[in-house]
């Protein structure tokens, strides 16, 4: 079932600029997942796509070439047999994760190919554009993640367990929209091993002695 | 001339999903004349009736229609978002098309002709200009047994043209700035968190269909 108690949305500027598609692949992605799972988002998301149709609406009118009617006639009627398949499918809201995430990990958890980066962490780099990079982090349940800041975006968005920083906690389908040079060691709940998609569109930088460690971990 | 690509799930609409017959459409908008006409007082939303035709009895008329109206407006919006007049014919060919294909998506209890249109012009777009597919949250669909309220339907398509009202009537400084960001003149972070565009009513309205197709899913 859809997660009701989520806690922690996207801002307007993100959802407004999803809906502009303007956009990297990468966080695209993770915005696709937490609308997976968030109605209020989805909602504000229809929102935003109501105002591009409204910009849609005010564009001046360009004509179509001569024969433009003719050739999209002609391949609706070609494609015609095939189209309008009417299968009706359940959400598989009882997986972990959501069907755009599946789609990039070739299926649920158990697809996942993780690769150990040291403390019992593990991630998996998701192939997206290389503008912003997407990953999945499994966190032991109570480990700290580093300390770092960055300069561009970092998102994250839980998708099992739950871990807390300075911000707040976050749980299933809560997602944390780090703004530029906020420190912060975002822990793991103690009761279960977290999941997380992680998505930065600038490289980390880390404090202290832990770099040597997290270097590897983020692969960067 | 156009590759089969053009039907490839990258130029996939947003899902809004719903594969029901409006019933009664007509009787249930007003003073019960029946109306295929666009924007007329008593349609139920302009271009409302033309897509269900499409959606539902594959009516050819009706998607001409849609094609003439909207074919011009996909072009235009492709050129201002950087494409030149060539491209942006092809796209828009390819647009149409695929309004004909995926009209099994359109859910009017979630988005207007008008914005639904703008999903597919977007992903082509993207598709197109960025070589990306764009990642779309899990399809939401009505089950066998249910459809939207036509109160839904109705509140939807009215808070949709509030909203165009409401665009235009900006100042016209910040129009420019939310077109601007439309056709992928601004960065994200340029993208104020402030539109001036009254965004609440339409949102908790689709919050509400959510909650009844949610409801139906059980």
């Amino acid at each position: 079932m859809i997660a009701m108690t989520i806690k922690h949305h996207l801002p307007d500027e993100l959802l407004m600029a999803y809906s502009a598609g303007e956009l990297s692949e990468a966080v695209n992605l993770i915005l696709a997942t937490h609308i997976s799972l968030c109605d209020d988002c989805r909602a504000a998301l229809a929102g935003y796509d109501a105002v591009g149709g409204a910009v849609l609406d005010r564009c001046d009118s360009v004509p179509m070439s001569a024969s433009s009617l003719n050739s999209v006639l002609e391949l609706i009627h070609a494609q015609d047999s095939t189209a309008q398949e009417k299968e009706f499918r359940v959400p598989a809201s009882d997986r972990t994760l959501p069907e755009p995430l599946a789609a990039y990990v070739g299926g649920d958890l158990d697809s996942v190919h993780w690769r150990p980066v040291g403390m019992g962490v593990k991630q998996a780099i998701l192939p997206t554009s290389s503008d912003a990079t997407a990953r999945l982090l499994y966190i032991p349940a109570g480990t700290a993640i580093p300390d770092h800041s960055h300069s561009g975006l970092e998102l994250t968005l839980v998708l099992q367990g739950a871990f807390q920083d300075d911000d707040g906690y976050f749980g299933r389908g809560d997602i944390e929209v780090a703004s530029e040079n906020l420190h912060h060691t975002p822990v793991a709940d103690i009761s279960e091993d977290c999941i997380c998609l992680a998505v930065t569109d600038a490289p980390l930088k880390f404090k202290g002695w832990m770099p040597r460690m997290a270097q590897p971990f983020l692969g960067i | 001339m156009m590759s089969t690509a053009v039907l490839s799930s990258d130029c996939d609409p947003a899902p809004v999903a719903n594969r029901r017959e409006i019933r009664d459409l007509s009787h249930e908008a007003g003073d019960g004349k029946k109306t295929l006409t666009n924007g007329t007082p008593n349609s139920i939303g302009p271009w409302v009736e033309e897509l269900v035709a499409i959606r539902d009895l594959r009516d050819e008329t009706a998607f001409v229609r849609v094609f003439e109206h909207f074919g011009p407006r996909v072009k235009a919006f492709l050129m201002k978002a950087g494409m030149d007049s060539a491209l942006a014919e092809e796209c828009a060919q390819e647009a149409l098309v695929t309004v004909w294909n995926k009209s099994h998506l359109y859910d009017a209890s979630r988005a207007s002709p008008s914005t639904w249109i703008f999903t597919i012009a977007r992903n082509k777009k993207i598709d197109v200009l960025r070589k990306q597919k764009r990642p779309e949250p899990e399809d939401l669909v009505w089950g066998p047994q249910a459809e939207p309220e036509q109160e839904d339907i109705i509140g939807l398509q009215q808070e949709s043209e509030h909203l165009g009202r409401a665009l235009r009537d900006l100042p016209s400084k910040q129009r420019d700035l939310i077109e601007k960001a439309y056709f992928g003149e601004l960065s994200h972070s340029e993208i104020a968190e402030q539109t001036g565009l009254p965004l609440g009513t339409i949102k908790s309205r689709i919050r509400l269909a959510l909650e009844r197709l949610r409801h139906q899913m059980k």
